[in-house]
């Protein structure tokens, strides 16, 4: 009777549409965007939201692909000089044209902008300078060959010079020191819609926080007229009542519907959409000798040994996980990104074999196993501590008795990075979609100075992959940086330096007259939210 | 009367001093912000840099120190994670819990009183029974399940009201609010319901309970001896009779719902503080969570200071000099 009621509403709605369709679209979000200056907060929360109103030069298709964005092409002129050619006929949603010098003024901005929880350094702390040659087109040299700056300005949002207020001509000097750049407006500024102005196919209408984000469509949007006249965004943080809000009609869709209402929301007739997710959800062991945690081994950290490692990895049922626990909503892992992405070797995932890994244990002199701690988080991936839970009692079928320390994602990353535990399960989503951001983050030798192995919480550490590395890091030709990736990755990964579980899936549900091409990158991004055709 | 105001306030800071020393350390021993906030691709220089920004390499008692300092001078700190003052933030989500514990108010009082007094003067009747029976259901559920199961009735399967969210608002008094239009109230009902019941639930057993005790007050007696109408006598002589013990609970119940009506915001995605309490300590934004706890003491004292006046106003007998604070 319900579902009849259900589909009938449906029919009639789907028939009263016009076929511009329908007007409105509200989502339901598990996050809220800190900010609406998109070069305020580096995460991935306030860039799904800033990039409907905000453009880049560059852009990720939803396979996390370089695409075109506001510059139409560009090419490498010698190893750390790049010339962008920019897209002509842009306009922001202020009126004005998109030129080089909003280009430069965004850059510029970026160290500028006060008190950020996660600066967008990151991506222009290697600009050595830029020069518009004309208005369309820019030339932006590097401090070191960077193969990936294409990659790098995905995240790097372009605002309007003049809508900020800089100056007719805005100079470029790195770190900060800019000219004519006028009085930078701050983030609290951008709530404002006449300083939040993008050229994207969105304006800002009105963000109220912790209750909703407004969006308008903007006419003259140089992608063509975009699908929605107005936009609504709702956090709801909650799993239980953003299900609630989907069924009961408050809302279009929804992001990362718990795993186990699918099957519910997909009876009452909702579209269901999934997606393999650029995050690995992995084990990292420690690899020091005094590693805290371990017992039963006379005080010596029996993870240093390649056996024992290899022992946990054959330990573990991938298949198991991914389809008990994970509903079957993730991937058994062979490698640190899905194949076919950039990087990656199409590695055979480790079989479960406990009896080879009772005998390994046993060559490396543990045939009475020891114990562990296995530190996790209890909320930050999909059912990370049943995962966790799982992953211990397949390492007691092998002898070692292992403890789930499972704390929520606060508590856990500051243990993690204090070196508490002497293995850890953790996820690593690569925004730049290729492998040198796992390897360069978890595998590489910890070294402040470089940069290198930031979050390498197991500090292992291995010289010929970090040359491997560094050398793919700096290669310009996309052919040789592929291959020297894949063979950094072989070499971690034969070593067991790291221990790939299973890369999650993203699921999205909405009303059936939607359609949403999900994105690796787990983005929920309004302007690809297309209704169905209705031909 | 004013030693006592001034005893008072004596407490009433000395209370919010600890409560700001407690919470810093607290947070302070959870984690460190910057690992929950910053981008996960950023080097060690980036997580350092930051670290500093946010003064967080600095020792406890410095960070304690400064914070102290800027307190006095009317700075509670500026978020971690909005870059704003910490204060503001939480001044801007006040419209919204206020309007929610108000109204909640409002409906506690405004059907557990009348309640409570018919089961009061009716107590062996069905319907006092039952009113009772209901009572101690609105008791024991738990509130976030009552909450999903106000959504699951009323918005999933009758689709009467909407799931969660504000709705539209209007300004009013320079706040934001929403009972003023039709989407506004529709949102507001199921969430100040679910704050309601236990309240409401809470009122009806003490007015019964007292309104049973006064019926057999000599003065009631008398009154009914003396041929006043029923009306009356419940109305004026049992009514403010019962007020004191209702109004303190009522004080103190405001407070608390004000301040922690964290369940009910989350469930009803409310955009009130208790969510925005709930969002900075996941995020270990510290300058908002002790903002938040600072205020809150403040609140809850003034409204028992609120109600010891109000205490002295419906009985001449008590004398704020006299109380202790």
């Amino acid at each position: 009777m319900k579902a009849n009621r259900l589909s009938l509403a449906v029919g009639l709605l789907v028939a009263g549409m016009a076929p511009v369709a329908a007007q409105e679209l509200s989502i339901g979000l598990k996050s809220e965007a800190t900010s609406m200056d998109p070069q305020f907060h580096n995460l991935a929360t306030n860039t799904q939201v800033n990039k409907n109103i905000f453009e880049s030069l560059t852009t990720q298709s939803s396979v996390q692909k370089i695409t075109p964005g506001l510059a139409e092409s560009w090419e490498a002129v010698d190893d750390t000089t790049w010339r962008f050619k920019l897209r002509q006929g842009v306009k922001f949603h202020n009126g004005s044209d998109f030129t080089a010098r909003d280009v430069i003024y965004s850059f510029c901005r970026v160290p500028l902008v006060q008190n950020s929880p996660s600066s967008y350094t990151i991506y222009t702390g290697d600009i050595a300078d830029m020069e518009a040659e004309d208005d369309h087109t820019l030339l932006i040299r590097t401090v070191d060959k960077n193969p990936l700056l294409p990659v790098n300005l995905w995240p790097l949002a372009i605002v309007s010079a003049d809508a900020l207020g800089a100056e007719d001509t805005v100079t470029y000097g790195p770190e900060g020191t800019c000219e004519g750049m006028g009085e930078v407006p701050q983030a609290p500024a951008f709530n404002d819609p006449d300083i939040a102005v993008g050229t994207g196919p969105y304006k800002l209408e009105n963000y109220t926080r912790g209750a909703e984000l407004v969006l308008s469509r903007f006419d003259d949007y140089w992608g063509g007229t975009p699908d929605w006249e107005r936009v609504v965004m709702r956090p709801i943080t909650s799993n239980g009542p953003r299900v609630a809000a989907l069924l009961a009609g408050d809302v279009d869709m929804i992001e990362s519907p718990p795993i186990q209402d699918i099957s519910r929301i997909d009876d009452a007739g909702f579209n269901i959409v999934d997606a393999l997710s650029n995050r690995v959800i992995y084990l990292h062991l420690q690899q020091l000798a005094d590693a805290p945690g371990i017992g039963g081994t006379d005080g010596k950290n029996p993870l240093m040994d390649k056996r024992v490692r290899e022992a946990i990895s054959l330990s573990i049922n991938r298949d198991a996980i991914a389809e008990r626990i994970m509903g079957g909503y993730a991937e058994p892992a062979g490698e640190l990104l899905p194949p076919p992405m950039f990087g990656t070797s199409g590695r055979a995932v480790d079989p479960y074999d406990p009896e080879r890994a009772k005998e390994l244990l046993a060559e490396a002199g543990y045939p009475d196993g020891f114990t562990l701690n296995l530190g996790t988080p209890n909320d930050r991936y999909i059912n990370d501590e049943q995962v966790a839970q799982a992953v211990a009692q397949m390492m007691a079928r092998i002898g070692i008795n292992t403890t789930v320390d499972a704390t929520t994602a606060s508590q856990f990353f500051s243990r993690r990075n204090a070196l508490e535990f002497p293995i850890y399960m953790a996820g690593w989503g690569a925004a730049s979609g290729e492998m040198s951001s796992p390897l360069k983050a978890l595998v590489a030798t910890f070294d402040a100075d470089t940069g290198m192995g930031a979050t390498n919480a197991g500090r292992y550490s291995n010289p010929e992959m970090d040359k491997v590395l560094i050398e793919a890091m700096s290669t310009i030709d996309e052919g040789q940086r592929d291959e020297l990736l894949q063979k950094a990755e072989t070499i971690a990964l034969d070593d067991y330096g790291i221990i790939p579980l299973h890369y999650e899936q993203t699921v999205w549900a909405m009303k059936p007259e939607l359609t949403y091409e999900p994105r690796m990158d787990q983005y929920t991004m309004a302007r690809e939210v297309k209704p169905t055709t209705t031909e | 009367m004013i030693v006592y105001l001034v005893r008072r306030l004596g407490q009433s800071i000395l209370a919010i001093i600890a409560m700001a020393v407690l919470v810093f350390a607290g947070v302070y021993f959870i984690g460190n912000p910057v690992d929950v906030l910053i981008n996960p691709e950023a080097t060690q220089a980036e997580i350092l840099a930051t670290t500093q920004r946010l003064g967080l390499d600095k020792p406890l008692y410095e960070q304690f120190g400064i914070f102290i300092w800027n307190a006095l001078h009317g700075d509670l700190g500026t978020s971690f994670v909005y870059g704003r003052p910490a204060l503001e933030i939480i001044l801007e989500r006040l419209p919204a819990t206020m309007e929610l514990a108000v109204v909640a108010l409002i409906l506690s009082v405004g059907i557990g009183i009348p309640l409570g007094i018919w089961a009061g003067l009716r107590p062996n009747s069905l319907s006092g029974k039952t009113i009772m029976g209901g009572s101690i259901l609105g008791f024991s559920l738990p509130n976030f399940w009552q909450g999903m199961l106000l959504i699951l009735i009323f918005a999933v399967l009758l689709g009467w009201l909407p799931a969660g969210g504000r709705g539209e608002t209007r300004a009013f008094l320079g706040m934001q609010v929403s009972f003023l239009t039709w989407d506004g109230l529709s949102h507001l009902l199921l969430p100040a319901i679910n704050l309601a019941l236990f309240k409401m639930s809470l009122i009806i057993r003490l007015t019964r309970a007292n309104t049973r005790e006064v019926c057999l007050q000599d003065y009631v007696k008398f009154a009914r001896a003396k041929g006043l109408a029923g009306r009356r006598i419940v109305l004026v002589h049992v009514l403010k009779n019962i007020m004191i013990p209702v109004v303190t609970i009522i004080g103190l119940e405001l407070g608390s719902m004000i301040a922690f009506a964290i369940v009910t915001e989350t469930v009803f995605a409310w955009p009130g503080m208790g969510k925005l309490l709930i969002d900075s300590i996941n995020l270990l934004d510290r300058p908002v969570i002790v903002a938040y706890l600072m205020l809150t003491v403040l609140i809850i004292v003034s409204i028992n200071l609120m109600v010891d006046v109000i205490y002295s106003l419906l009985d001449p007998r008590i004398r704020l000099s006299e109380m202790k604070g």
